[in-house]
């Protein structure tokens, strides 16, 4: 039973508030990309046994969509922040480096 | 491989059951195999054995992280049966539950299959369409199911509740010849069985590494050691996007909990099993008298065999109010399985862009039922690179659109 | 024999006495007893039968981890199996029977398996049974099911009631013996607001019984003290009857309050279900004492030691008059001493250490009692109750020194923390070698959501076995858990007790050392599932090596106790079978709940009417006033038809199309979803959800729109209408009101946030009925002055009109075929405008109908129904809806995926309509058939019905399904196997079947 903080109406709530919407920062690829692009837009998973971002929405709530870092492992989770943004913000990211030092993800390390 | 009989069982109680021999051997690993699987569940060790059994192929190792059988093969609620829409789902069921039927027969080692009969209740106007289209499907399929009326739900399971105030039961999908077996015992009548055709399972064995050669596997790396193979067969259920990572490619799967629960035994009342999916639970008695109950999955990521109890009370209260009788009994435990749920919820059995590795997983909430379907097919993927029953679950179907969706009956209301 | 003493039973309050009856026999019991301290004080001994051998089962524990004492408690609407007399508190009227046996308790048909033991060892039954095939089903399993299960099932409906409730504390204690009270007062003295739970009836726990001395008074004063302390702190709060049931992720904690057990007539509900938030749990949950494994060591009269002594203290009963105790540590001296004291007997004291004990040992000497160190049981003899025990060296075979008689046995194999709720979220655990248990790893707590641990162990539960130890551990982490909370605990001084020091245990897991293989086929381990030290030994020998499969195979610790009692010597005995050490075996999985918990209480609150929340529109009432019989979609429930006296449903439904087409008829469509969408980006935004395009409709008028998944399948249809330049108002099908709202705002929020648009979900603000049929302008224009003409408000436009006084939108759209309107009212006016059609209509016999007669009327006219032509795998250009789809647009949602191969495949089935030849209705969900079978085996198919019904207008069966290259294929034949093996054969015809050219609803 997860508790996570809705950072659009600030409530820290139970998981039953919520709405899990899996894989965050996916780029959409709509008419024009190639098979690849298309297939990995919409099936390909990171799916890690580790820190996931992923998408939330507050839907017993305020409604908002929301991202998370979250470990599937421990379930840990190292923050929420505004869905809209291509990439997590620098504090979350602080805050994962120094929780699971050498991890990596994408571009940032 | 000592046989196991009435007979071997009296005789060996004469000398206090200490001459039965290892249900199965504990070797260490050799340098090279034909063939090696990855996973010792029940789909892992039911693929080698159909390798050895139908192809010849013997020369195999099954390597296990942990201990046989100790993934989701042990971990769900023993249902079986094939009343599935989509023809390549009905057939790898079918092709499932058949070989099921007289499974303790050919591995010597009774797995209790109990063909009691699953039945899935309608309760909405558009489940009675669904499931008469589904029965419609399965008479061409070859899978013996019908449309049963309210009045034969009540006779076959006395203690259902037909007029609950919110869902009354309109009728429901009969599969006489499904039923359940004893998970566990599929798991290791397999594993004897494997083991009995010199065949290597080796326990506390991960793999951390697939080593490749001009895009051709050439072999793994464990802790035990690298140990080279020819071909390579993943079957490792939540941990396949794992494995897949080592292999250089992707999934289209995400791993989510699902959780199952059991009461205290009680005598029998109940025997049949029963599905009721507007009210979202199922339930079956075991051979033990413990009601066997299936819950929901959680909507997102993880790996910790853990879910949230909100899950379990609402499969409970949709349980206690089709069967107002259990509400009185308890809870004795309740756990979690991975599961990996794939884009069109249907499996994947499939080459993979590694020459040489085959993949078997994206079972989701049914695999139990599909073991020994699965390995059939999936040896005779391996073996031949080709087989009618896994040839509709390659990977390239998602890139192609071409979905096998069996979640069909649960479209929109209107 | 048992009874109760003439002193003792400090729970007791003996001026009141309490009836009861077991197997039909009547007793009598004392205000404080638990069932079985009543069932022992009148010497019933022997309370069921095992679950395989169905050997003779007595009471072998005074608490919650009594693996033999079940009974069925109740009767009827109240009965309950399997219920622990241990924990039952006695009341008076309390009606109970043991389970298990047939045709008595006494005689058990069932015990001729313990006569064929030797042939029924662990997992025979995989060994056996499958020939000939057929008999597993219709013989071997029905004996098996027979034979097991324990109690017998329930009949009736529950009458208790049951609720939930929601909780949040910082700190939540579990366990109100004196650690679990000290560590409480520790983190309320701090601030923190702390729960307190225990799960019995009495604060203290064993410490009152075990003696010593706290802050120089004795143990039950100062836990009265604490407990009036607590009591007046208002940031504390203390419940008895409540377990500790499962500690889940993020500090989430279930509590099982038995809030009426002991008094079924008190109203108020049986029990209560606490969902706590915990800021910090402490698990102050003591320990559970470990039986040996000697053979016979499940004789009743073989009890643990701790519980001798819990019934003799606490309920003034003894066991037997001559007790033998058999220890490998010295708190079993406490229950020599104890009994001694009352003037029992205890011929021996059977201590397997060869140094012999500590300071309690030397009090027992003292008292006269005879100890034998090194030395152990050989065997209990006596069968449903034990006489005597052969003593031998523990080092040795078993050769008999000499038989001891007695009636009773005291058996303590040392203490095993219970570390449950501690591993129930991922706690990990250490093997202390010295005290020879498997306590709490402190370094590997659970975490919470901030990776932090957020459980902490106190008292017994950590590992204490002193009780200075468990008061300074518990204050330690009372404070520690306080402070985790954001207070300051206070510097306090930690109660000081003194307790007799005590030598130290050695471990023993087989009695004697070198038992054979006779003795270790009687020596139990799990009592209730009768698994015995050969079945381990056999598991291990046939390659069941890990501690799970040796579990599963044996049945170990897989009872109603969960191995509560067997766990740890199981896992013992299977590593030394394997030659290695127990760390490296480890435990199975402590899985939620601690003890079992009803169902009922997890059900809560929703049962009958409550089960789910009922969606009712503004007319539900007119409906059920009028006889609708109902369907339930979705959350809602909508007239299928209105059935008059003494009609059938489809008579019902083929009279109400005949008159809606024919002259009026009414729907309450308030259920389909309505969704405004606006900003200066609304047209824009439609144009990506729909497969139409959306932003060149014109205010006032409406239309049909498509919409896709990214996927490129059909999810939703409805008509949407301009409302103004920026403002559009989406229908939705009933179903998909939420879902599509939910998808617009994922949309909105996560891709285009930069978009100006806005969406509210306004189904539920406004009634809808459509008023359809030949007269329906007819009847409107007697209700309003505004102009409805064919030419001010045209197909697929809208206006606002005024009914009276009240104000309406009408949209003039058709699912049916008819001159149709739909007019959207105010919620609070929708009744009072349903009446006034209806009213209005009586002159043109104006007819309600239901889904049933929508579903035929559209049907007829071709139209497409989500959830019946589309199941989720269903393309619109498969429906032959391209002419829905937009060409002018560089995206929609599904655009691309739809260009995938399979997705533009020609040989796609495409909609059509059927005629049967015969004029009969073709079966729902039908399939055409096709020459051969596929590699499967299975027959080949080119087509299937989607939509059935017999048409009233058409007077036959009418159809629309998906056929193979169905367009090109008008007139051809299919054949349509039924279930029953008969064909049915249709033609394939387009899929308008009335009024082909639309001049019905555009007059």
């Amino acid at each position: 039973m997860l508790i996570l903080t809705c950072p659009c109406c600030g409530v820290t709530a139970e998981e039953t508030e919520f709405h899990g919407g899996g894989e965050a920062h996916i780029k959409r690829h709509g008419p024009g990309s190639s098979d690849d692009e298309f297939h990995g837009y919409l099936f390909e998973k990171v799916n890690p046994k580790g820190v996931h971002f992923e998408r939330w929405r507050h839907a017993n709530g305020c409604g908002k969509w929301f991202h998370a870092a979250r470990c599937t492992v421990t379930l840990e989770v190292f923050g929420t922040y505004s869905a809209q943004t291509t990439e997590p913000p620098q504090d979350i990211k602080d805050r994962i480096s120094a929780r699971r030092p050498g991890w990596s993800w994408r571009e940032f390390a | 491989m000592k046989r196991y009989s009435a007979f071997a069982v009296a005789r060996e109680a004469l000398r206090n059951h200490m001459g039965w021999e290892r249900a199965w051997a504990s070797p260490e690993p050799r340098k090279k195999y034909d063939v090696i699987i990855v996973g010792a569940g029940g789909h892992g060790l039911a693929t080698a054995y159909y390798l050895g059994k139908n192809f010849g192929i013997t020369n195999v190792a099954v390597l296990e992280k942990g201990w046989l059988g100790g993934g989701n093969t042990g971990r769900n609620t023993t249902i079986i049966r094939s009343n599935y829409l989509q023809d390549a789902s009905a057939a790898i069921y079918e092709k499932s539950r058949s070989l099921y039927e007289t499974l303790s027969q050919d591995l010597n080692y009774n797995i209790m299959y109990s063909p009691r009969g699953v039945m899935m209740l309608a309760q909405t106007q558009h489940e009675v369409r669904g499931y008469e289209r589904t029965a419609h499907a399965n008479a061409l399929q070859g899978v013996t199911t019908e449309f049963i009326s309210p009045s034969r739900v009540k006779e076959l399971v006395p203690i259902i509740n037909l007029e609950g105030p919110r869902y009354p039961v309109l009728g429901a999908l009969w599969q006489a010849r499904a039923g359940t077996a004893r998970h566990d015992a599929v798991a290791w009548g397999y594993a004897r069985a494997c083991s009995a055709m010199g065949m290597d399972i080796i326990q506390k064995c991960e793999v951390t590494g697939i080593s490749r050669e001009g895009g051709r596997v050439t072999g793994v790396s464990t802790n035990r050691g690298d140990i080279a193979c020819d071909k390579l067969g993943i079957v490792v259920a939540g941990h396949s996007g794992h494995l897949a990572d080592m292999g250089g490619f992707r999934l289209p799967i995400e791993s989510v909990a699902l959780q199952a629960l059991v009461s205290e035994p009680i005598k029998p009342c109940m025997d049949v099993v029963v599905m009721a999916n507007t009210v979202h639970g199922y339930m079956s008695q075991s051979d033990k008298g413990e009601m066997v109950i299936g819950g929901g999955a959680d909507g997102y990521n993880n790996f910790t065999q853990r879910g949230s109890f909100h899950h379990i009370e609402e499969t409970v209260r949709a349980l206690v109010e089709t069967f107002p009788m259990i509400s009185r009994l308890k809870m004795l435990r309740q756990w979690g399985g991975i599961v990996d749920m794939t884009g069109d919820r249907s499996p994947i059995l499939s080459k993979t862009p590694v020459e040489g590795v085959f993949i078997n997983c994206g079972w989701g909430t049914g695999g139990f039922k599909a073991i020994p379907g699965s390995g059939w097919g999936f040896a005779e993927l391996m073996a031949k690179g080709h087989s009618p029953l896994t040839a509709e679950f390659g990977l390239e179907r998602f890139r192609e659109g071409r979905f096998i969706d069996e979640s069909v009956a649960a479209g929109v209301a209107h | 024999m048992s009874t109760r003493l003439a002193n003792g039973g400090r729970l007791l309050n003996k001026a009141r006495t309490l009836e009861f009856t077991f197997n039909g026999k009547r007793f009598k019991g004392v205000e404080g007893d638990t069932l079985a301290s009543a069932l022992l004080a009148n010497d019933q001994m022997l309370v069921g039968r095992s679950f395989k051998y169905h050997r003779p089962r007595g009471i072998v524990s005074s608490g919650a981890e009594e693996p033999n004492a079940l009974v069925g408690l109740g009767e009827d609407a109240r009965f309950e199996p399997n219920q622990r007399v241990t924990t039952t508190e006695l009341f008076d009227g309390l009606t109970c029977a043991s389970q298990n046996h047939w045709p008595s308790l006494e005689f058990d048909i069932g015990a001729i398996n313990a006569k064929l033991s030797r042939f029924l060892p662990a997992g025979f039954y995989y060994k056996t049974f499958m020939f000939p095939r057929p008999f597993w089903k219709h013989v071997y399993e029905p004996i098996i099911r027979q034979s097991a299960g324990l109690g017998r099932a329930p009949r009736d409906r529950d009458q208790d009631s049951y609720e939930h409730f929601y909780a949040f504390f910082d700190v939540v204690v579990i366990g109100g013996g004196v650690a679990g009270l000290q560590a409480a007062k520790a983190a309320g003295d701090a601030g923190a607001k702390v729960l307190l739970m225990e799960q019995t009836p009495h604060w203290g726990g064993r410490a009152p019984v075990d003696g010593g001395t706290v802050d120089g008074q004795p143990v039950d004063k100062f836990v009265d003290g604490i407990v009036s302390v607590l009591e007046t702190m208002e940031n504390v709060t203390l419940r008895r009857r409540m377990m500790g049931a499962g500690v889940y992720d993020h500090g989430y904690l279930l509590g099982y309050e038995r809030v009426n057990d002991h008094r079924p007539d008190a109203s108020g509900p049986r029990h209560r279900l606490w969902r706590i938030r915990a800021g910090q749990i402490v698990t102050a949950t003591g320990a559970i004492e470990r039986p040996i494994c000697f053979s016979g060591n499940d004789v009743p009269g073989v009890m643990l030691a701790s519980a001798v002594r819990d019934y003799a203290v606490d309920y003034g009963v003894s066991i037997g008059d001559r007790t033998v105790v058999v220890t490998n540590n010295d708190d079993a001296y406490r229950t020599a001493i104890t009994l001694k004291k009352l003037g029992l007997e205890i011929p021996a004291i059977v201590d397997t250490r060869a140094s012999g004990g500590g300071a309690l040992a030397g009090e027992a000497i003292e008292l006269g009692i005879r100890v034998e160190n090194g030395k152990g049981i050989a065997r209990v003899k006596g069968k449903k109750r034990v006489e005597a025990v052969e003593i031998c060296v523990q080092a040795g075979e078993g050769a008999a020194l000499e038989e001891i008689r007695c009636d009773a046995v005291a058996m303590s194999g040392g203490w095993s923390p219970i570390v449950h709720l501690w591993s129930h979220c991922g706690g990990k655990l250490l093997w202390d070698e010295e005290k020879a248990m498997f306590r709490p790893d402190v370094d590997n707590a659970p975490t919470g959501a901030d990776g932090q641990g957020f459980v902490r162990c106190a008292g017994a539960a950590e590992g204490h076995l002193d009780l200075a130890d468990v008061l300074n551990g518990a204050d330690a982490a009372g404070k520690a858990a306080a402070q985790a909370t954001g207070h300051t605990p206070k510097r306090s001084k930690v109660p000081v007790a003194d307790n007799p020091k005590e030598a130290g245990i050695e471990p023993v897991w087989l009695m004697p050392q070198g038992a054979g293989v006779k003795l270790r086929m009687k020596a139990w381990l799990d009592y209730q599932n009768d698994v015995k030290v050969s079945d381990v030994q056999l598991a291990a020998r046939e390659g069941f090596e890990s501690v799970e499969h040796a579990k599963r195979y044996t049945t170990l610790g897989m009872a109603t106790d969960q191995g509560k009692l067997s766990n740890i010597n199981g896992l013992a005995i299977l590593s030394d079978a394997l030659g290695q050490p127990i760390p490296q075996t480890g435990t199975t999985t402590f899985r939620p709940p601690y003890t079992p918990i009803s169902l009922a209480s997890i059900a809560g609150e929703a049962r009958n009417e409550t089960f789910q929340p009922l969606r009712k529109t503004p007319m539900h009432r007119w409906h059920a006033e009028n006889g609708a019989y109902w369907e339930p979609v979705g959350a809602w429930r909508r007239p299928y038809c209105f059935p008059k006296p003494g009609e059938s449903i489809e008579d019902a439904v083929q009279r109400e199309v005949k008159a809606t087409r024919d002259s009026l008829g009414l729907l309450d469509a308030s259920t389909l979803g309505k969704i405004i969408v606006k900003g200066p980006d609304a047209g824009r935004f439609l144009d990506m959800l729909y497969t139409n395009m959306m932003s060149t409709l014109k205010p006032g008028r409406c239309r049909y729109g498509l919409m896709c998944n990214e996927n490129g399948f059909l999810m939703d249809d409805g008509v949407v209408a301009r409302l103004d330049e920026e403002t559009f108002l989406c229908h939705t099908t009933t179903g998909g009101a939420e879902s599509i709202h939910a998808h617009m705002e994922e949309w909105l929020q996560t891709e285009w946030w930069d978009w100006k648009v806005y969406t509210a979900n306004v189904t539920e603000q406004f009634a809808q009925v459509a008023v359809v049929g030949p007269k329906a302008r007819k009847v409107l224009e007697k209700l309003t002055d505004d102009d409805i003409s064919a030419e001010a408000l045209s197909f697929m436009g809208w206006t606002d009109v005024t009914f009276g006084t009240i104000r309406a939108r009408v949209f003039r759209i058709s699912f049916s075929g008819e001159l149709s309107y739909e007019i959207a009212v105010r919620a609070s006016h929708g009744r009072a405008f349903w009446d006034m059609i209806l009213k209005a209509g009586a002159e043109f016999d104006v007819t309600p109908y239901g889904t049933e007669a929508l579903h035929i009327m559209r049907a007829e006219k071709g139209f497409i129904m989500i959830g019946d032509e589309t199941d989720g795998t269903v393309i619109p250009q498969d429906l032959g809806l391209d002419w829905a789809i937009s060409k002018k647009k560089d995206d929609y949602l599904g655009k691309r995926a739809q260009e995938r191969r399979h997705m533009s495949d020609p040989t796609r089935w495409k909609l059509v309509g059927l005629e049967t030849l015969d004029g009969a209705t073709l079966p729902d969900g039908a399939y055409a058939t096709a020459q051969g079978n596929n590699a499967n085996g299975q027959r080949n198919v080119q087509g299937r019905v989607t939509s059935t019904y017999h048409s009233p207008t058409l007077g036959r069966g009418i159809a629309m399904g998906l056929v193979l290259n169905g367009p090109d294929r008008m007139g051809e034949v299919l054949e349509f196997p039924k279930v029953d093996g008969t064909v049915m054969r249709a033609k394939i015809v387009e899929p308008v079947f009335y009024d082909k050219d639309g001049e019905k609803q555009n007059v």
